[in-house]
């Protein structure tokens, strides 16, 4: 079991927390093609290495939040707003 | 083997002024408090105490502790029953019973021994190659009788458990002399440190230490193993409690761990290795150290290095009589104790007795004249293996040292340290040195710079031969067909198993172990891996190192199911949610059954009626004079703010933002990919207030998916979403004559139907409290939803109760529920829909095309799978025969099956009101079908239909307008 760091509650067992999976996916517009659409619904990275996704510290404050982590380590590079884009980090 | 207890002052851990008794077997063992059940046991000469798994041979005690193959018991009776405990690692207690596991039908008399004269029939892979034909089923239930090992539990557990969580700066694993140092070491460097020992008392040395530790703020931990080691600092361990509470599971984080775990004794490889008097030399000598416990009264020390020497050395000193020692090595840079003989380069190549060893006899490699001795206990002392579990689980890697044959911990893990012989450090002065290093280094972060801060010196064993197995020649000597050489003795797996692997060309350890079951079950190769290995690679020009380690997975020792659960069992294992009127239930003698996690009455039957004749008495009765149901369970959140509207359009499929305050609107949410995800009725309470009720199962996720659109996509809008489903009790009273009984109750005429239409909302206060009512109906019938605060549900529904006593008013279930929203064609969600259901295929598409906001889910009704006209959509099914009641689940084919499948039965009752059974079914183009005759199946069964349309009561659906 990991533990994460809440923005707002600090470092907790995973088990406070629910994987939202990939963040930050572009929601195509209305009007893009069957194509697009399908692949926003229902194709995703797979990473072995960095992966940018969104938690919510559900048994906490509630805060949704993204993490930067290692799947391979389970190393968490960066804890970062749900509005704000991925910092740079060294691999 | 006649073990012995040795006098005083040998055995510190035993306390002989408090004798105990228990039983092994249904034989009475005497032993004192200290003692484990092994050492009871070898203290009183009994030393065949098991079978083994395979070829049922007489197997004793082998080992000291948590890495014992043989010496395996079922401890306790009945449900308190725990199978394949290990003698070496169970403390004795007074009354304690003890048992075989597995010496089918007796430990004396064992007929499966028989398949050992068979042996040779029974190779690795032998399962896999022989039962094959003609069905491994048919063989399965005799060769899982033969083979396996301890007797499950027959009843539940009636012990406790329970669960402790800790955070701890250091942990430090093991409180030998490594371990003790480096949580000395770390303490006083200012950190908060947590030792852990897996033994129930500590090391002579370590004892002299506690003051130490207690005045460095260590705090200690005993009888506590650590099992496994997960991601971020994650340590799991069980304790033995032995008190109110049997075992507590610990879940410790820690900012860093030091792995102090030791080493386990590899023992030696010669013909028939595994009869009960041959064990590690260590176990032999902790036996007389620790417990005060000969296990012979001549002992024959078998080595291939200096430690053998070192334990003759101390069971000469204990007392034990030592006859001779056999080195596998010409020459040994130790001397042996005065007045023992040594046979170098020399090997065991017999062992006399078949229950109990008598004798050995010893061959030189060379072959030539062999010596035979009496003896009735064999020390096995082949070199030792670092218990690097621990640091494997975490994700270190290993080196194998060829010098002193063994692997090493390598690349370590991030925070994890191995200190002491678990690191390969057997030099005292060296391991003590490291180890305060390590603990030092976490105290001060900067010494710690990149990689290994504190490398660790291995070595301290001398000369240590790899392979241990006595020269061909030796054997020959013996003039005899040697016999088996036992690598696995849990597994029964011998030398000629890993050679018949690698000629098959199961050269990979991973591999090996499958094919052979090396390594497997409760010691998971502890005593066995290394050798497996070391023969492998001989066998196929490889090094240890090459072959490589079988991955090291939690637990590093057998765990028990009721630890794990830790107390949440029974019905704490998943407890049912009660409603805030649950004890007005209880007082009607209803039928308790789950809902979705909440504990709700089916139906309230009479005296000699079934559930299903009262849900249908109950269904009538609502719709001939009023019942009385509590639907508090249903998903209430409250939406505040000046977007709440606008919010609202951009989640259901219906449009919220035109209600006028009061009204009411039934809406659909769909998920991303336009699948129905929950259904409910949203009012709204004031210009930025509304009530959104959800089903009762759920009210967590459409909260939760609230919050998630709000926090990470419509980020802009301003909306305070409020779970209130527990604070609400829910009384709902439907009938023709609801309104006369609110009437009757005294509540306000505004509320008449009259006066307030269906779909609307009121807030009112009914004998000074704050209630909200809604005029909705899932029953077709006049109804009332009245939303009351919890703690005033009880006297609601007891207020109901009275006033309705004139309207002949009746409590009625979730099963009544059911039957009369069946009639009614009312989509139930969970029941009628699953994952695939598009508004569309339910019925409930109309107005989409011309909604502005794009609602969730949206995008997605426009693909083509969406549009396709061979959907399956909603209908309603009765049977021809207008009796038989069409089973939920039941598939409608074409044919008869197999062949593909048009529809299938979602939900079917027997309608009281119309006399005859009704049903929803899911149907291919289902809505251009109607008046068609359709069959469904069920295990076999045909019933024949018509697909007619919904609903099937009161058409035109004016009895909800009172």
């Amino acid at each position: 079991m990991m533990q994460l760091t809440c923005p707002l509650c600090g470092p907790r067992a995973e088990n406070e927390f629910h994987c939202g999976g990939t963040t930050a996916i572009a929601r195509p517009p209305l009007d893009c093609s069957d194509d697009v659409w399908g692949t926003y619904l229902y194709f995703r990275d797979n990473p072995k290495g960095d992966h940018a996704e969104r938690w919510r510290h559900t048994h906490g404050c509630g805060l949704w939040f993204n993490l930067l982590r290692d799947t391979l380590t389970h190393e968490v590079k960066a804890v970062y707003a749900i509005t704000a884009t991925c910092p740079e980090v060294s691999s | 083997m006649s073990g012995f207890r040795l006098p005083v002052p040998h055995g510190g851990w035993v306390d002989r002024t408090r004798p105990l008794r228990f039983q092994f077997n249904g034989r009475e063992v005497q032993g004192f408090a200290g003692d484990t059940v092994a050492s009871a046991l070898l203290a009183q000469g009994i030393v065949h105490v098991g079978r083994s798994f395979k070829l049922h041979r007489p197997r004793g005690i082998f080992s000291c502790g948590v890495e014992e193959p043989t010496g395996l018991v079922d401890i306790g009776l009945g449900g308190a029953r725990t199978p394949n405990t290990r003698a070496t690692d169970i403390a004795a207690s007074a009354g304690l019973q003890a048992f075989t596991g597995n010496a089918w039908p007796s430990l004396g008399l064992d007929l499966a021994a028989l398949s050992s004269r068979f042996a040779a029939l029974l190779p690795a892979g032998f399962y896999y190659k022989t039962f094959m034909w003609p069905h491994w089923h048919l063989c399965e239930p005799v060769i899982r009788r033969m083979a396996g090992l301890g007797v499950a539990a027959d009843a539940p557990d009636p012990d406790r458990y329970d669960q402790v969580s800790r955070q701890a700066q250091v942990l430090v694993v093991g409180a030998g002399a490594a371990g003790v140092q480096a949580a000395l070491a770390a303490a006083q460097g200012g950190q908060q440190v947590l030792l852990v020992e897996g033994a129930a008392q500590w090391e002579p040395a370590t004892a002299a230490r506690l003051p130490e530790l207690a005045l460095a703020g260590v705090e200690l931990l005993t009888a506590c193993t650590v099992v496994g080691l997960y991601d971020h600092g994650l340590a799991v361990a069980v304790q033995t409690v032995a008190g109110a509470v049997r075992e507590r599971l610990w879940q410790i984080r820690a900012g860093r761990i030091i792995l102090a775990t030791g080493a386990f004794e590899r023992p030696m490889l010669f013909p028939d290795n595994d009869r009960p008097g041959v064990m590690l030399a260590s176990a032999v000598l902790r036996h007389a150290t620790h417990y005060g416990v000969a296990c012979g009264r001549s002992v024959v020390v078998a080595t291939s290095c200096d430690s053998g020497h070192l334990a003759a050395r101390g069971l000469v000193a204990a007392g034990v009589n030592v006859v001779a020692i056999v080195d596998h090595r010409n020459d040994a840079a130790i001397d042996a104790p005065a007045g023992v003989p040594v046979f170098r380069g020399s090997a065991i190549v017999a062992v006399q007795g078949r229950r109990a060893v008598k004798g050995v006899v010893v061959a030189g490699h060379g072959g030539g004249a062999v010596q035979q001795l009496e003896a009735d206990c064999i020390a096995s002392a082949g070199g030792w293996a670092p218990a690097v579990n621990l640091h494997s689980m975490a994700g270190g890697k290993l080196r194998w040292v060829d010098a002193h044959a063994m692997f090493v911990p390598d690349r370590v893990a991030p925070g994890i340290d191995s200190v002491g012989a678990c690191a390969g450090v057997f030099d005292e002065a060296q391991a003590l040195a490291h180890a305060a290093a390590v603990g030092r280094g976490i105290a001060h972060p900067a010494a710690v710079g990149q990689g290994i801060a504190h490398p660790a010196p291995v070595g301290g064993l001398g000369a240590v031969s790899s392979n241990s197995s006595p020269s061909a020649a030796a054997l020959s000597a013996a003039g005899r067909t040697p016999g088996k050489v036992f690598v696995d003795l849990q597994n029964d797996v011998t030398a000629d198993d890993v050679s018949l692997a690698a000629r098959e060309n199961y050269r990979s350890v991973e591999h090996l172990k499958r094919y052979t079951t090396m390594g497997m079950a409760t010691d998971q190769g502890k005593t066995s891996n290394v050798n497996a290995l070391v023969l492998m690679g001989e066998l196929t020009q490889r090094s240890p190192g090459q072959v490589g380690t079988t991955k090291f997975r939690p637990p590093f020792k057998p765990v028990t199911l009721g630890a794990l659960a830790a107390g949440r069992s029974g019905v704490r294992h998943k407890p049912l949610k009660r409603m805030p009127g649950h004890a007005w239930h209880d007082a009607h003698a209803p039928v308790w059954e789950e809902f979705g996690g909440w504990q709700r009455p089916a139906a309230y039957p009479r005296e000699g009626e079934s559930l299903n004749t009262a849900a249908e008495r109950e269904a009538l009765h609502v719709r001939t004079h009023v019942g009385l149901f509590e639907a508090s369970p249903l998903g209430k959140i409250e939406l505040y703010g000046p977007d709440a509207a606008s919010f609202l359009d951009l989640m259901y499929v219906g449009t919220m933002s035109t209600l006028s305050i009061g009204q009411a609107r039934y809406g659909l949410l769909l998920r991303e990919d336009g699948v129905i995800f929950d259904d409910g009725i949203v009012a709204r309470l004031g210009e930025q207030h509304f009530w959104v009720n959800t089903t009762s199962g759920g009210a967590e996720r459409v909260a939760l998916a609230f919050e998630e659109w709000l926090q990470c996509e419509h980020v802009g809008h301003r909306v305070l979403v409020t779970p209130v489903t527990s604070a609400w009790g829910n009384v709902t009273v439907a009938g023709p004559k609801a309104w006369a009984l609110l009437q009757a109750a005294g509540f306000d005429a505004a509320l008449a139907p009259t006066a307030m239409r269906h779909m609307t909302c009121r807030e009112v206060s009914h004998g000074g409290v704050a209630m909200r009512v809604l005029r909705a109906s899932f029953s077709g019938e006049l109804g009332y939803e009245i939303n009351v605060p919890g703690q005033h549900t009880q006297a609601l529904l007891e207020h109901l109760w009275q006033a309705g006593q004139p309207f002949e008013v009746m409590p009625y279930g979730i099963e009544a529920l059911m039957i009369l929203r069946t009639e009614k064609g009312y989509l139930h969600l969970g029941a009628d829909t699953d994952g695939t259901t598009f508004p569309g295929d339910v019925g409930l598409d109309r107005g989409i095309a011309k909604k502005a906001a794009n609602f969730v889910g949206r995008r997605s009704l426009l693909r083509p799978a969406a549009r396709d006209a061979d959907r399956m959509q909603l209908v309603g099914l009765l049977p021809l025969d207008r009796r038989s009641r069409l089973p939920v689940g039941a598939h409608i084919t074409l044919h008869a099956p197999p062949g593909p499948i048009e529809g299938h039965v979602t939900s079917s009752v027997f309608s009281p009101v119309l006399g005859h059974p009704v049903a929803l079914a899911m149907l291919r183009r289902g809505g251009q079908r109607v008046g068609e005759h359709v069959t469904a199946y069920h295990l076999g069964r045909p019933f024949a239909a018509e697909v007619v349309k919904t609903p099937f009561f009161d058409v035109a659906g004016e009895r909800l307008h009172g």
